[in-house]
């Protein structure tokens, strides 16, 4: 960690142009269509859309973690700390990953090894980045645990993950991302397989010792009110290219994108009259060979003409708001109604 | 009950299912599950009753046990005032059409070997309505129905998005014109835009054919908004009944209030005291003695409610919540104790 990192708006991550692709049978399919963000210290950063936006493979793209074969990085620059992470050695990469970069996936059980104890896998993490010996990392093992609020943790840590509940195991994969305090942690959908009251406490939990660590962190999610109540920033993405980013209480208060403003009329709210219509937005993401260079969202509203030919361009309208400014979905038939 | 008709289309009362844990080496019961409880119910014709709780609390079990999936090991439960406890699988037949199921995951609930057609028309071969040309008209309507392309009929399930294989599940429950449809998380993993297209339909399709709807789901905005009543479930149990309005205006049991402060607000400037549950739901296994939730929260007056009766009290008109000192108010304790 740099001592320097006194100022306030420290940049831990910056992405700039970030392409991803597949390789398949039907030819190249990019999934990520240059998308910028960046991540200030201390900072969380929601990335919010419908499945299939390209969230996930985003995040994946930064760590180098896409699925191989398939998966391909075609361009831009992931600068972290100073490198980008894109152009780094694999050893390099390999100390970043689960050491100054910590992640967590959707569901746990994915992560853990079901035929290794808690322990060798939290331990694993020590051995590797810390060069710990075997004892020094099971102790060191206990104490993630304990900061995780895993009661007991000396005995748990003998378990196998199958003994424990789909939260404790969440705790287990947030004690081995955090193990090494990173400087970011990148969190996939962190809380979606669990109960309201277990994603409360996970919640909860990441955002104290987030706190405690000052670490960045990136949070990938489809719930938008997961975005309101833990993120400081947001990246509005569709179709694999970010539509709108600015700060979570401006995007809440005066959202501009179609599309952002089409998921935050989808949300049941306590507010509405109960068993009235709710609005939608019609249609769904189209699948990526039949994705259109231009307005994507355009082609989902099945609007035609020349918005369909060439990609908006992506505007700051007011300060620190940007918006991909297509005619129709930024200040168009959406804004006209509003 | 004026001219004879039952005033409920659905009335369990009492419900238990308990399913028997094996284990050593003669597979002899060394436990027991108690899955539900004593759970009673009324649903009325065309209404909307929804079941919240967490994973693992028996809302599921319970479903089943109401459309005769399982037998319930006590209680009763009646379907048009008939008394269906313990109808033999060929007794339960002509009513299968009367009560059907929709399920969480579209992909697992659908034969993938089978063509959308096939699918829906088989409810209807089964139970012999109307001759093949009737049936495929009647399968046409049904797609045209749930908002289904016309020639989706001849595809098969794995081509659709996860928000049109709802729809064909909904397709198939609704082929034998059913009075009562169970529906068992039936939008949780949607996108929240696409979410909403399936709630304004399920919304739809009530208000036309007077459907009555048994809504279980974990996101409470969601049932808040569909149900006109709400009963709350912890392990095995209904701990609070009410109107839905009333369940999120003034809920009276702590779990009811603590399950309401965990869903995250899609509103960044509210600033929420949240209630933060430690630990899981327990285990159905070994149920505490006394109150299950009182124990949870290791309220200092558990010891007094053990052996106690905590069955529901009407507190208001149409109000029911359980009479349990650990979970009320002093306020409310008294006014249901006194």
């Amino acid at each position: 960690m740099s001592e320097a990192g006194t100022s306030e708006t420290e940049t831990v991550l910056e992405v700039r142009g970030l392409m991803s692709a597949f390789d398949t049978e039907q030819g190249l399919l990019r999934a990520v269509d240059r998308v910028s963000f960046s991540v200030d210290r201390g900072k969380t950063l929601g990335i919010v859309g419908e499945s299939g936006c390209g969230k996930s493979v985003t995040a994946m793209s930064l760590i180098r973690l896409l699925p191989q074969p398939a998966g391909r990085i075609l361009g831009g620059e992931v600068w972290f700390k100073g490198e980008d992470l894109l152009k780094v050695s694999d050893t390099r990469l390999h100390e970043v990953r689960g050491g100054e970069i910590g992640v967590i996936f959707q569901e746990p059980m994915t992560a853990l090894n079901p035929v290794h104890r808690i322990g060798r896998q939290v331990s694993e993490v020590y051995r590797l980045h810390r060069k710990m010996s075997k004892k020094e990392a099971w102790e060191a093992s206990i104490e993630a645990l304990r900061r995780t609020r895993i009661p007991s943790p000396e005995v748990r840590i003998g378990d196998y993950p199958h003994q424990l509940s789909g939260g404790m195991r969440q705790r287990v994969v947030i004690a081995m991302a955090l193990a090494c305090r990173p400087d970011l942690l990148i969190a996939d959908e962190p809380s979606t397989a669990l109960d309201v009251t277990v994603q409360a406490q996970i919640l909860d939990l990441i955002q104290r010792l987030q706190a405690e660590m000052g670490m960045a962190a990136i949070f990938i999610t489809h719930d938008l009110g997961v975005i309101a109540e833990n993120c400081d920033d947001v990246v509005v993405m569709y179709a694999g290219r970010v539509v709108e980013r600015t700060s979570v209480r401006e995007l809440f208060a005066n959202p501009l994108h179609a599309y952002t403003r089409g998921l935050l009329d989808s949300i049941p709210r306590l507010s509405l009259p109960p068993k009235s219509r709710l609005n939608t937005i019609p249609g769904m993401v189209a699948s990526l060979s039949e994705l259109v260079h231009g307005c994507r969202f355009c082609q989902r509203m099945d609007r035609e003409g020349p918005l369909l030919q060439e990609r908006p361009p992506f505007q700051e309208v007011s300060a620190g708001h940007w918006v991909e400014a297509c005619p129709e979905c930024y200040g168009g038939e959406a804004h006209r109604a509003a | 009950m004026t001219d004879g008709k039952p005033a409920y289309l659905l009335s369990a009362e009492e419900v238990k299912v308990y399913f028997p844990l094996r284990g050593g080496l003669l597979l002899r019961q060394t436990a027991t599950v108690k899955a539900v409880d004593g759970v009673s119910m009324n649903i009325g014709e065309g209404e909307t009753v929804g079941l919240v709780g967490e994973s693992g609390c028996g809302k599921s079990t319970f479903a089943k046990a109401v459309v005769r999936l399982l037998t319930p090991n006590a209680g009763s439960i009646h379907f048009e005032g008939e008394d269906i406890t313990h109808r033999s699988p060929r007794g339960l037949r002509p009513l299968r059409g009367d009560m059907q199921m929709v399920f969480q995951d579209p992909v697992e609930s659908l034969n993938p070997r089978q063509s959308v057609r096939q699918i829906i028309e088989e409810p209807l071969i089964i139970h012999r309505r109307g001759k093949s040309v009737e049936r495929r008209r009647r399968v046409d309507e049904l797609l045209e129905r749930v908002g289904l392309p016309r020639n989706s009929g001849e595809k098969y399930a794995f081509e659709f998005s996860g928000g049109q294989r709802q729809r064909i599940g909904i397709a198939r429950a609704l082929a034998l014109n059913p009075k009562l449809i169970v529906c068992d998380e039936p939008v949780s993993a949607l996108d929240v835009s696409v979410q909403s297209q399936i709630i304004n339909l399920l919304l739809e399709l009530q208000s036309e054919m007077g459907i009555s709807y048994l809504f279980i789901a974990h996101d409470l905005a969601v049932v808040q908004h569909v149900s006109d009543r709400v009963a709350v479930m912890y392990l095995g149990k209904i701990v609070e009944l009410a109107d839905a309005e009333t369940i999120y205006k003034k809920p009276r049991h702590a779990y009811t209030k603590a399950l309401l402060s965990a869903i995250p607000e899609p509103d960044p400037t509210i600033e929420r005291e949240r209630i933060l549950l430690e630990g899981d739901v327990p285990s159905p296994i070994n149920p505490p003695a006394g109150s299950a939730f009182g124990h949870r929260i290791s309220h200092p007056k558990y010891e007094e409610t053990i052996g106690m009766d905590l069955s529901l009290v009407e507190i208001e008109p149409g109000h029911w919540v359980a009479r349990d000192p650990t979970c009320l108010s002093e306020e409310d304790w008294v006014r249901v104790s006194g």
